[in-house]
Formats: C-alpha cells, structure tokens, sequence
C-alpha cells in the first residue's frame, strides 16, 4: 500500500460476519477493515488525485461526483449496519496512510469506544413533516386575486389571506412540535436538522419538520407504526419516514471541527 | 396526509446526514469539510440549477 490515500468510512468494533463480498465503496473499490487496538476502521485506498485536499474541495463542488461519492459512503454504511453497529464517519474524511488511521484511533481510542458502546444496537429514523402545498405560497406574486372593488377591500383580502396562511402555520408547527414530543418519548435521543430546502428536495409544500430519532433496533417495528398512525392525526399535513439509517445524527460531540490538533474525544 | 414508504434515498436525506451528521474528524488530509456549511450554500445554488434545467439527473 504505497500509493493512494485512506477514505474512512466508519469506526466500529470487531465483526465476524463477512461484508457482502461484491461490496463496493467510492471509487468501486472495496472497503477493508483495519483493526487496531480492538477497534476496526473501515477503509478504501483511493486516489491522490481526487482525494487530496484541493481536488476534493474541487470535487464537493461537482453534484454528480457528490451523489456518486454519497451513495458509496452509504452503500458501505449500510452494509456494515447489517453485521455491526457503526459509528459513521462525515463524508470524505481521509488520511495520508493506514498508519495515519491508527494514529486517529488511537488519540480517539476512548471516544469511540464510549461512542460504539453508546449507539450499540441502535439505529436511526428520519422523519420530517411537509405542509401540504399551498398555492397561496408557491410563488404566487403579492397582488390581488382578482379585481379588488375598493382599497379597503384589497386590504382586507390581502389580510384574510395573510391570516389564514398564519393559521395554517401555527397548525402545521402545534402539529409538528406534538408530533416531536411524542416521538422523542419513545426514543432514547432525538436531534433536529435544519428544514429542508424545497429546491434541494424537490418535495412539495414547506419542510416543518426534518427530525432524526435514536431508537433500540428491536423497537424500530413499534416505532414505525407510531409514526404510520399519525397519518389520522392531522390533515393538510404530509409526514415522511426513512431509515433506519446508521446513527449519523448521534455521534456525539467529539469536540467539533475546532477540534485541531488531537482530540481528547471527551464527551461534554 | 400519508406516510411516503422507503424507496431510493432522496439526495438530501442522505446529504442531511453525510454532510451534518456523522463524526467530524479533521484528518491530516481531510478538510475542514466541517466547513460544510458553505459547502451546501453552493450545493443550494447548484442543485437549484440543476432543478431548473432538467429533471434529477442524480436519481437512480
């Protein structure tokens, strides 16, 4: 191994099931498993000439190249779930040489075992709640509907419809947040992402909710149908599920990206 | 209202947990890729792009 850099994909415990073994990871290499000091880094050799810090920064910039690399990290993730319990790494963190990995584990050695022991048995669930599209609000240019009679008429018009697009928002957030909270009582941790915006997902009507919830595996199928029987619950209202997903959401706080020179992994 | 049942994962979804999600570890090569942040600033601009010319090209 002379040539070529370290992706990471994840950090996990030893595993004696075999991974699939047409697994591919980015680039179409395989991933392999690099143990150290009772830990497994999961990694791929991959080019210089990509993965290097400017290339890459060129790279993240390329959606195609993005969603290529996206999905490997995933398709790799998403296999390691079915024989362990990873603990993901964000997309395309990569070092100089195996050797450069074990350093990293080693000055991390405590945080990952708390980390895998933590998040053992656990996976992920998205879910996130859309407004129904309003058409009110679909780029509809601030102008009366029709021919208003009066001034005052425009302005009141204008206000009913302000008002009801408020009602709708309040309704959309009481249901969001009780969703939220009923949800988070039947997980062990809860983390809330940023809407999503509806140019990058393409999904109609407005994001009110993009939730990640930590359940037990063995809870999933009950989970599950808790959020399916939402859908009684409230009209107006669409509510998305994915996963289960490795536990991307709740890796803990390992000191942040300020965390330079050589992580403590000290939880807070 | 409806459940949407598992099917591909939508880009974002996935971009909501590889890009935000999963542990930052500044490499010796990588990136402040936690950084991220201005990375998916661009990513609006480009996918909104992307959006307006053709239809998901990186579906399937």
């Amino acid at each position: 191994m002379t040539t070529g850099l370290r992706y990471v994909y994840a950090v996990c415990r030893p595993f004696s099931a075999p991974l699939q073994s047409q697994l591919t990871g980015v680039g179409g290499v395989p991933p392999r498993l690099l143990h150290h000091r009772g830990l497994v880094a999961v990694v791929s050799t991959v080019p210089e000439r990509h993965f290097a810090e400017e290339p890459l920064r060129a790279h993240l910039e390329d959606l195609d190249w993005l969603t290529e690399t996206a999905r490997a990290h995933q398709q790799v993730i998403d296999a390691l779930t079915t024989v362990t319990t990873p603990l993901p790494l964000r997309l395309a963190t990569v070092f100089r040489d195996d050797s450069a990995v074990r350093v990293m584990m080693e000055a991390r050695e405590d945080y990952f075992r708390q980390t895998l022991g933590r998040l053992e048995g656990r996976v992920e669930w998205g879910v996130k709640v859309y407004t129904d599209a309003e058409p009110g609000e679909l780029g509809e240019p601030e102008r009366a509907p029709a021919k208003a009679a009066s001034g005052r008429d425009y302005l009141r018009q204008r206000r009913d419809r302000f008002r009801a697009r408020e009602d709708e928002w309040q309704k959309a957030e009481a249901f969001a947040t009780r969703l939220h909270e009923t949800l988070s009582e039947r997980a062990e941790d809860s983390r809330l992402h940023a809407p999503q915006n509806p140019a990058l997902s393409g999904a109609a009507g407005r994001n009110v909710l993009n939730a990640a919830y930590l359940v037990p595996r063995d809870h999933s199928e009950e989970f599950v149908e808790l959020v399916d029987r939402t859908k009684d619950e409230a009209s107006g209202m669409r509510v998305e599920l994915t996963g289960p997903w490795a536990a991307y959401s709740f890796v803990g706080d390992i000191g942040g990206a300020e965390d330079e020179e050589n992580g403590e992994g000290d939880l807070p | 209202m409806t459940v949407v049942e598992r099917r591909e994962i939508a880009l974002v979804d996935l971009l909501d947990r590889l890009l935000a999600g999963g542990v930052v570890i500044t490499g010796d090569i990588t990136l402040r890729i936690a950084d991220v942040d201005l990375v998916r600033i661009d990513l609006n601009a480009l996918i909104s792009s992307v959006n307006a010319q053709v239809p998901a090209p990186w579906e399937g």
